[in-house]
Protein backbone atom coordinates (compact mmCIF):
# COMPACT_ATOMS: atom_id res chain seq x y z
CA UNK A 1 0.00 0.00 0.00
CA UNK A 2 2.77 2.61 0.77
CA UNK A 3 5.21 1.40 -2.10
CA UNK A 4 1.71 2.11 -4.21
CA UNK A 5 1.14 5.37 -3.01
CA UNK A 6 4.71 6.52 -3.31
CA UNK A 7 4.83 5.03 -7.13
CA UNK A 8 1.70 7.13 -7.49
CA UNK A 9 3.00 10.24 -6.17
CA UNK A 10 6.40 9.72 -7.89
CA UNK A 11 4.83 9.01 -11.25
CA UNK A 12 2.24 11.91 -10.73
CA UNK A 13 5.10 14.77 -10.47
CA UNK A 14 7.22 13.69 -12.97
CA UNK A 15 4.60 13.29 -15.33
CA UNK A 16 2.87 17.05 -14.21
CA UNK A 17 6.35 18.35 -14.52
CA UNK A 18 6.85 17.03 -18.07
CA UNK A 19 3.36 17.64 -19.60
CA UNK A 20 -0.07 19.02 -16.87
CA UNK A 21 -2.21 18.63 -19.73
CA UNK A 22 -1.48 15.49 -20.42
CA UNK A 23 -1.28 14.25 -16.82
CA UNK A 24 -4.80 15.68 -16.14
CA UNK A 25 -6.18 13.90 -18.58
CA UNK A 26 -4.69 10.97 -17.33
CA UNK A 27 -6.26 11.35 -14.37
CA UNK A 28 -9.70 11.92 -15.46
CA UNK A 29 -9.75 8.80 -17.35
CA UNK A 30 -8.62 6.45 -14.74
CA UNK A 31 -10.57 8.41 -12.23
CA UNK A 32 -13.86 7.48 -14.97
CA UNK A 33 -12.86 4.17 -15.64
CA UNK A 34 -13.12 3.71 -11.66
CA UNK A 35 -16.68 5.62 -11.13
CA UNK A 36 -17.77 3.68 -13.74
CA UNK A 37 -17.13 0.59 -11.99
CA UNK A 38 -17.87 1.85 -8.38
CA UNK A 39 -21.74 0.12 -8.43
CA UNK A 40 -20.52 -3.61 -9.44
CA UNK A 41 -17.12 -3.12 -7.12
CA UNK A 42 -19.91 -1.83 -4.24
CA UNK A 43 -22.38 -5.35 -5.37
CA UNK A 44 -19.49 -7.78 -5.24
CA UNK A 45 -17.88 -6.49 -1.56
CA UNK A 46 -21.21 -6.20 -0.46
CA UNK A 47 -21.50 -10.55 -1.41
CA UNK A 48 -18.26 -11.18 0.36
CA UNK A 49 -19.19 -9.55 3.38
CA UNK A 50 -22.18 -11.76 3.80
CA UNK A 51 -20.08 -15.26 2.19
CA UNK A 52 -17.60 -13.96 5.35
CA UNK A 53 -20.00 -13.62 7.31
CA UNK A 54 -21.69 -17.04 6.62
CA UNK A 55 -18.36 -18.94 6.63
CA UNK A 56 -16.45 -17.61 9.24
CA UNK A 57 -12.31 -18.79 9.65
CA UNK A 58 -13.31 -21.22 12.40
CA UNK A 59 -15.62 -23.14 10.14
CA UNK A 60 -13.64 -23.10 7.32
CA UNK A 61 -10.63 -24.92 9.58
CA UNK A 62 -13.22 -27.26 10.95
CA UNK A 63 -14.11 -28.35 7.11
CA UNK A 64 -11.24 -28.63 5.86
CA UNK A 65 -9.43 -30.43 8.91
CA UNK A 66 -12.13 -32.83 8.95
CA UNK A 67 -12.15 -33.94 5.34
CA UNK A 68 -8.97 -35.67 4.07
CA UNK A 69 -8.05 -37.38 0.48
CA UNK A 70 -10.27 -35.97 -2.58
CA UNK A 71 -12.77 -34.87 -0.04
CA UNK A 72 -10.97 -32.02 1.20
CA UNK A 73 -9.39 -31.45 -1.82
CA UNK A 74 -13.27 -30.17 -3.41
CA UNK A 75 -14.03 -28.67 -0.08
CA UNK A 76 -10.82 -26.16 -0.33
CA UNK A 77 -11.39 -25.55 -4.07
CA UNK A 78 -15.09 -25.00 -3.22
CA UNK A 79 -14.16 -22.93 -0.30
CA UNK A 80 -11.06 -20.93 -2.33
CA UNK A 81 -13.22 -19.85 -5.24
CA UNK A 82 -15.60 -18.67 -3.48
CA UNK A 83 -14.13 -16.85 -0.59
CA UNK A 84 -12.60 -13.76 -1.35
CA UNK A 85 -9.37 -13.74 1.48
CA UNK A 86 -6.15 -11.13 1.01
CA UNK A 87 -3.01 -12.90 1.47
CA UNK A 88 -1.95 -11.25 4.32
CA UNK A 89 -5.02 -12.80 5.99
CA UNK A 90 -4.95 -15.88 3.86
CA UNK A 91 -0.97 -17.01 4.94
CA UNK A 92 -1.88 -17.10 8.61
CA UNK A 93 -5.32 -19.12 8.02
CA UNK A 94 -3.24 -21.52 6.08
CA UNK A 95 -0.64 -21.92 8.82
CA UNK A 96 -3.07 -22.93 11.41
CA UNK A 97 -4.90 -25.20 8.85
CA UNK A 98 -1.42 -27.06 8.71
CA UNK A 99 -0.87 -27.10 12.46
CA UNK A 100 -4.36 -28.69 12.65
CA UNK A 101 -2.87 -31.83 10.48
CA UNK A 102 -4.44 -30.66 6.96
CA UNK A 103 -2.04 -31.48 4.00
CA UNK A 104 0.12 -29.51 2.11
CA UNK A 105 -1.12 -30.14 -1.51
CA UNK A 106 -5.05 -29.43 0.30
CA UNK A 107 -3.30 -26.05 1.14
CA UNK A 108 -1.75 -25.39 -2.19
CA UNK A 109 -5.41 -26.32 -3.89
CA UNK A 110 -6.72 -23.63 -1.02
CA UNK A 111 -4.39 -20.99 -1.75
CA UNK A 112 -4.42 -21.33 -5.62
CA UNK A 113 -7.95 -21.06 -6.09
CA UNK A 114 -8.12 -18.51 -3.47
CA UNK A 115 -6.13 -16.15 -5.61
CA UNK A 116 -6.93 -17.80 -9.08
CA UNK A 117 -10.54 -17.91 -8.88
CA UNK A 118 -13.57 -15.67 -7.49
CA UNK A 119 -16.99 -16.51 -8.04
CA UNK A 120 -18.11 -13.66 -6.14
CA UNK A 121 -15.63 -11.64 -8.48
CA UNK A 122 -17.17 -12.51 -11.44
CA UNK A 123 -19.57 -9.64 -11.70
CA UNK A 124 -16.09 -7.07 -11.84
CA UNK A 125 -14.19 -9.41 -14.14
CA UNK A 126 -17.41 -9.87 -16.92
CA UNK A 127 -17.47 -5.99 -17.14
CA UNK A 128 -14.29 -6.25 -18.64
CA UNK A 129 -14.16 -9.68 -20.26
CA UNK A 130 -17.64 -10.48 -20.51
CA UNK A 131 -19.55 -13.51 -18.58
CA UNK A 132 -18.42 -16.12 -20.98
CA UNK A 133 -14.71 -15.64 -20.88
CA UNK A 134 -15.13 -14.79 -17.39
CA UNK A 135 -16.71 -18.37 -16.35
CA UNK A 136 -14.12 -19.99 -18.53
CA UNK A 137 -11.04 -18.27 -17.09
CA UNK A 138 -12.54 -19.14 -13.55
CA UNK A 139 -13.37 -22.93 -14.71
CA UNK A 140 -9.90 -23.43 -15.84
CA UNK A 141 -8.03 -21.66 -13.45
CA UNK A 142 -10.11 -24.09 -10.98
CA UNK A 143 -8.71 -27.38 -12.89
CA UNK A 144 -5.36 -26.01 -12.71
CA UNK A 145 -5.27 -25.94 -8.82
CA UNK A 146 -6.91 -28.61 -8.40
CA UNK A 147 -3.82 -30.02 -10.88
CA UNK A 148 -1.11 -28.42 -8.83
CA UNK A 149 -2.98 -29.66 -5.82
CA UNK A 150 -2.06 -33.37 -7.30
CA UNK A 151 2.29 -32.67 -8.27
CA UNK A 152 2.19 -30.83 -5.04
CA UNK A 153 0.85 -34.04 -3.10
CA UNK A 154 3.34 -36.14 -4.91
CA UNK A 155 5.67 -34.33 -4.37
CA UNK A 156 5.60 -32.55 -0.49
CA UNK B 1 -32.27 8.78 -11.75
CA UNK B 2 -30.09 6.52 -14.26
CA UNK B 3 -27.16 6.93 -12.07
CA UNK B 4 -29.19 6.40 -8.82
CA UNK B 5 -30.84 3.18 -10.11
CA UNK B 6 -27.08 1.73 -10.31
CA UNK B 7 -26.11 1.86 -7.07
CA UNK B 8 -29.73 0.12 -6.12
CA UNK B 9 -28.17 -2.72 -4.73
CA UNK B 10 -24.99 -0.90 -2.78
CA UNK B 11 -27.97 1.26 -1.71
CA UNK B 12 -30.59 -1.41 -0.39
CA UNK B 13 -27.59 -2.88 1.38
CA UNK B 14 -26.60 0.22 3.14
CA UNK B 15 -29.94 0.88 4.32
CA UNK B 16 -30.56 -3.12 5.70
CA UNK B 17 -27.11 -2.68 7.38
CA UNK B 18 -28.04 1.05 9.08
CA UNK B 19 -31.01 -0.73 10.04
CA UNK B 20 -29.10 -3.81 11.65
CA UNK B 21 -27.48 -1.22 13.70
CA UNK B 22 -30.82 0.41 14.58
CA UNK B 23 -32.55 -2.71 15.84
CA UNK B 24 -29.02 -4.80 17.32
CA UNK B 25 -29.53 -7.13 14.73
CA UNK B 26 -25.68 -9.01 15.05
CA UNK B 27 -25.60 -10.79 12.10
CA UNK B 28 -26.55 -7.73 9.87
CA UNK B 29 -23.76 -5.76 12.21
CA UNK B 30 -20.96 -8.28 11.57
CA UNK B 31 -21.55 -8.11 7.97
CA UNK B 32 -21.40 -4.40 8.34
CA UNK B 33 -18.24 -4.62 9.72
CA UNK B 34 -16.85 -7.28 6.96
CA UNK B 35 -18.13 -4.92 4.33
CA UNK B 36 -16.09 -1.97 5.90
CA UNK B 37 -13.05 -3.99 6.09
CA UNK B 38 -13.12 -4.69 1.94
CA UNK B 39 -14.41 -1.42 1.57
CA UNK B 40 -11.26 0.30 3.18
CA UNK B 41 -9.03 -1.99 1.54
CA UNK B 42 -10.57 -0.99 -2.30
CA UNK B 43 -10.92 2.69 -1.29
CA UNK B 44 -7.59 3.30 -0.70
CA UNK B 45 -6.01 1.40 -3.32
CA UNK B 46 -7.64 1.34 -6.46
CA UNK B 47 -8.09 5.15 -6.64
CA UNK B 48 -4.56 5.38 -6.93
CA UNK B 49 -4.08 2.35 -9.19
CA UNK B 50 -6.87 3.76 -11.57
CA UNK B 51 -5.03 6.67 -11.93
CA UNK B 52 -1.41 5.32 -13.01
CA UNK B 53 -3.94 3.43 -15.42
CA UNK B 54 -4.82 6.56 -16.30
CA UNK B 55 -1.12 7.99 -16.67
CA UNK B 56 -0.11 4.84 -18.46
CA UNK B 57 -2.87 5.32 -21.18
CA UNK B 58 -1.56 8.76 -22.15
CA UNK B 59 1.86 8.23 -21.25
CA UNK B 60 2.78 4.74 -22.86
CA UNK B 61 2.63 4.78 -27.05
CA UNK B 62 1.08 1.78 -28.13
CA UNK B 63 3.80 0.85 -30.41
CA UNK B 64 6.08 0.28 -27.99
CA UNK B 65 3.24 -2.73 -26.51
CA UNK B 66 2.53 -4.17 -29.65
CA UNK B 67 5.98 -4.47 -29.92
CA UNK B 68 6.59 -6.14 -26.59
CA UNK B 69 3.61 -7.65 -25.67
CA UNK B 70 1.88 -7.91 -28.72
CA UNK B 71 1.28 -11.50 -30.46
CA UNK B 72 4.85 -11.81 -32.14
CA UNK B 73 6.58 -10.99 -29.05
CA UNK B 74 7.29 -14.79 -28.07
CA UNK B 75 9.19 -15.47 -24.62
CA UNK B 76 10.26 -12.23 -24.36
CA UNK B 77 6.74 -11.00 -24.16
CA UNK B 78 5.75 -13.26 -21.89
CA UNK B 79 8.65 -12.67 -19.27
CA UNK B 80 7.95 -9.23 -19.30
CA UNK B 81 4.39 -9.60 -18.60
CA UNK B 82 5.06 -11.80 -15.81
CA UNK B 83 7.76 -9.31 -14.44
CA UNK B 84 4.76 -6.35 -14.31
CA UNK B 85 2.62 -8.60 -13.02
CA UNK B 86 4.57 -9.87 -10.11
CA UNK B 87 5.90 -6.46 -8.81
CA UNK B 88 2.29 -5.35 -8.46
CA UNK B 89 -0.04 -5.90 -5.23
CA UNK B 90 -3.49 -6.12 -4.14
CA UNK B 91 -6.61 -8.39 -4.71
CA UNK B 92 -7.37 -9.46 -8.69
CA UNK B 93 -9.83 -7.90 -8.93
CA UNK B 94 -7.31 -4.69 -9.46
CA UNK B 95 -5.73 -6.33 -12.05
CA UNK B 96 -8.91 -6.11 -14.76
CA UNK B 97 -8.22 -2.60 -15.28
CA UNK B 98 -4.59 -3.05 -16.08
CA UNK B 99 -5.65 -5.65 -18.47
CA UNK B 100 -7.70 -3.70 -20.19
CA UNK B 101 -5.53 -1.13 -20.46
CA UNK B 102 -2.74 -2.93 -21.94
CA UNK B 103 -5.33 -4.86 -24.16
CA UNK B 104 -6.57 -1.68 -25.60
CA UNK B 105 -2.81 -0.93 -26.14
CA UNK B 106 -2.29 -3.94 -28.50
CA UNK B 107 -1.57 -6.68 -25.57
CA UNK B 108 -1.73 -10.28 -27.23
CA UNK B 109 -4.70 -12.47 -26.15
CA UNK B 110 -1.84 -14.76 -24.39
CA UNK B 111 -0.49 -12.25 -22.39
CA UNK B 112 -2.82 -10.70 -21.10
CA UNK B 113 -4.35 -14.15 -19.49
CA UNK B 114 -0.49 -14.93 -18.18
CA UNK B 115 -0.59 -11.38 -16.89
CA UNK B 116 -4.04 -12.03 -14.85
CA UNK B 117 -2.80 -15.37 -13.72
CA UNK B 118 0.69 -14.26 -12.54
CA UNK B 119 -1.15 -11.46 -11.18
CA UNK B 120 -3.00 -13.75 -9.02
CA UNK B 121 -0.38 -16.00 -7.82
CA UNK B 122 2.86 -15.06 -7.75
CA UNK B 123 3.49 -11.58 -6.09
CA UNK B 124 7.00 -10.60 -4.85
CA UNK B 125 5.57 -8.23 -2.38
CA UNK B 126 3.54 -11.30 -1.06
CA UNK B 127 6.64 -14.42 -1.15
CA UNK B 128 8.16 -13.23 2.18
CA UNK B 129 5.20 -13.75 3.84
CA UNK B 130 4.26 -17.12 2.19
CA UNK B 131 7.59 -17.91 3.59
CA UNK B 132 7.17 -17.54 7.29
CA UNK B 133 4.10 -19.06 7.46
CA UNK B 134 4.01 -22.39 5.02
CA UNK B 135 7.96 -22.61 4.88
CA UNK B 136 10.39 -22.28 2.22
CA UNK B 137 9.73 -25.49 0.48
CA UNK B 138 5.93 -25.33 0.07
CA UNK B 139 6.52 -21.53 -1.17
CA UNK B 140 9.40 -22.64 -3.67
CA UNK B 141 7.10 -25.80 -5.20
CA UNK B 142 4.22 -23.42 -5.38
CA UNK B 143 5.68 -20.83 -7.43
CA UNK B 144 7.49 -23.17 -9.69
CA UNK B 145 4.53 -25.61 -10.35
CA UNK B 146 2.21 -22.69 -10.72
CA UNK B 147 4.55 -20.47 -13.32
CA UNK B 148 4.00 -22.80 -15.94
CA UNK B 149 0.86 -23.93 -15.62
CA UNK B 150 -0.51 -20.36 -16.10
CA UNK B 151 1.56 -19.98 -19.04
CA UNK B 152 -0.29 -22.83 -20.13
CA UNK B 153 -3.45 -21.51 -19.44
CA UNK B 154 -2.88 -18.84 -21.44
CA UNK B 155 -2.20 -20.48 -24.65
CA UNK B 156 -5.17 -22.21 -23.88
CA UNK B 157 -7.20 -19.31 -24.05
CA UNK B 158 -5.41 -17.62 -27.23
CA UNK B 159 -5.92 -20.74 -28.95
CA UNK B 160 -9.82 -20.77 -27.97
CA UNK B 161 -10.21 -17.16 -28.48
CA UNK B 162 -8.56 -16.49 -31.33
CA UNK B 163 -11.22 -16.36 -34.07
CA UNK B 164 -14.38 -15.72 -31.50
CA UNK B 165 -13.65 -11.88 -31.53
CA UNK B 166 -12.78 -11.14 -28.25
CA UNK B 167 -11.95 -8.05 -26.66
CA UNK B 168 -11.34 -6.64 -23.09
CA UNK B 169 -14.47 -3.63 -22.81
CA UNK B 170 -14.01 -0.82 -20.59
CA UNK B 171 -16.63 -1.30 -18.10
Amino acid sequence: MLVLSILTIVCLIVSFLLDSGKTLIGIKKGLKMFIKLLPVLLLMLALVSIALFLIPNETLVKYMGEASGIKGWLTAALIGSVALIPGFIAYPLSGILIDNGVAYSVIAVFITTLMMTGFLTLPVEAKFFGWKVSVLRNLVSLFAALFLGLIMGFLL
Amino acid sequence: MKKIQKYIFPIIFLILIGLSYLFDFTAGKQIGINFWMFFKEMILFLPLMFILIGLFDVWVPREKIEKHIGSGSGWKGTGLVILLATLQAGPLYGAFPFAYILWKKGCSIRNIFIYLGAFATIKIPMITFEIGFLGLKFSLLRTLITLPVFILIGYFMEWYLKDKDFEVKQP
